[in-house]
């Protein structure tokens, strides 16, 4: 087993030095691997997110089509649930797929078909949350954590400026003395 | 008192973690029913065992029962099944929907594991079982005798749930008729 494990490794740094390694030493010339690599990287920024979505289940209308996908995208698949039902593969999330298109067909608005699934599932597979008593908390939340933060924050001003008002202004000879120090600072 | 609101903030944090805490502790699966109260959506499914008068949602009106949701290819299924046959024995009605199944290997798991059900329905296309709300199975509706949904589970039903949540509530159910 450790045998197997060595070879294997040894024939992995070849690798590792060719793509990276040896390059190194020729990086000026166009086109070596390392240019190679870094293309590559770019284009992978440029890839969209792969969706589930399949192409038995596409309408041939690219309108009716595009609004099935923004409406996909809201939707929360009940198997896999942190991913939306255009990105599940889950079959539950492909029939919803299917039944949201018949419903487009139908002539569903796009807050029709979100009901229809919302009916039977619940306000759960909607991913981006009504405002509602329910969810109150949700959205007000972070306004109620911000807002006693700042009501915090302003009482510990007012504690600490009030500290400072409350110290007596400097005697007489107090400044007297600050004067002095400050004229043997500046002329030093 | 003045010096301890320097304190507010942790407290906070402690109550966030907390909660943080207690949500670590729940299903995110178990998801509320929307049915609860309302009637049984209408479905009229084909029979899953042969010469059989399929399921219909109007059938199980007149006393209370389970819809039962299953499938041959589900595997916690069978860990409820044998609970299913208990409660057939003791003579709790139960209906059996076939979700997303083939009527044949639906038919062919009730022979090989045992038939709990009274009525059993096939739903090839999960059409019904999406209308009822159904995410995976086993999932079992409680139907009073008005053909509401009562209650539901998910998962499948341990002694447990049956005696501790399901009996109780079927009980009361056949009192009030």
């Amino acid at each position: 087993m450790s045998g197997a494990g060595v070879t294997r490794s040894a024939g992995f740094q070849p690798a590792l030095s060719s793509a990276f390694g040896r390059t190194g030493q020729r990086r000026q010339r166009a086109g070596s691997p390392r240019s190679g690599v870094i293309a590559a990287l770019a284009l992978l920024v440029l890839a969209g997110p792969a969706r589930a979505v399949l192409p038995g289940e596409q309408l041939a209308d690219p309108k009716l089509e595009a609004r099935a996908r923004h409406i996909g995208a809201q939707l929360r698949c009940l198997v896999c649930q942190n991913q939306s039902i255009d990105d599940s593969d889950a079959t539950l999330a492909s029939d919803l797929r299917i039944i949201l298109r018949e419903r487009l067909m139908a002539g569903d608005s796009d807050r029709q078909a979100i009901d229809f699934v919302v009916r039977r599932y619940g306000h759960y597979v909607l991913l981006n949350p009504p405002f509602e008593p329910e969810t109150l908390l949700l959205w007000l939340g972070p306004g109620l954590v911000l807002a006693a933060g700042g009501v915090w924050v302003a009482l510990m001003a007012r504690g600490r400026s009030g500290a400072v008002d409350a110290a007596s202004p400097l005697t007489a000879e107090e400044r007297e003395q600050l004067a002095r120090r400050l004229d043997v600072e500046s002329a030093s | 008192m003045k010096r301890l609101i320097f304190l507010a903030p942790i407290a906070f944090f402690g109550l966030v973690i907390a909660a943080f805490a207690l949500g670590l502790g729940r299903d995110p699966t178990i998801l509320p029913s929307t049915l609860i109260d309302k009637p049984l959506p209408v479905f009229d499914l084909p029979a899953v065992r042969s010469g059989d008068a399929g399921l219909k949602s109007s059938d199980g009106a007149g006393q209370p029962h389970l819809l039962n949701v299953f499938a041959s290819w589900c595997v916690a299924c069978r860990v409820e099944h044998p609970e299913l046959l208990q409660l057939k024995a003791q003579g709790v009605p139960i209906d059996g929907l076939d979700w997303k199944d083939e009527p044949a290997a639906g038919a062919q798991y009730l022979v090989d594991q045992g038939d709990p059900y009274r009525l059993a329905g096939n739903d090839k296309t999960g059409r019904a079982g999406i209308d009822l709300g159904v995410a995976g199975v086993p999932e079992t509706f409680l139907v009073d005798g008005h053909g509401r949904v009562r209650y539901k589970v998910i998962g499948p039903i341990s002694p447990e749930v049956w005696a501790g949540t399901i009996k109780p509530l079927m009980d009361k159910l056949r009192v009030q008729g």
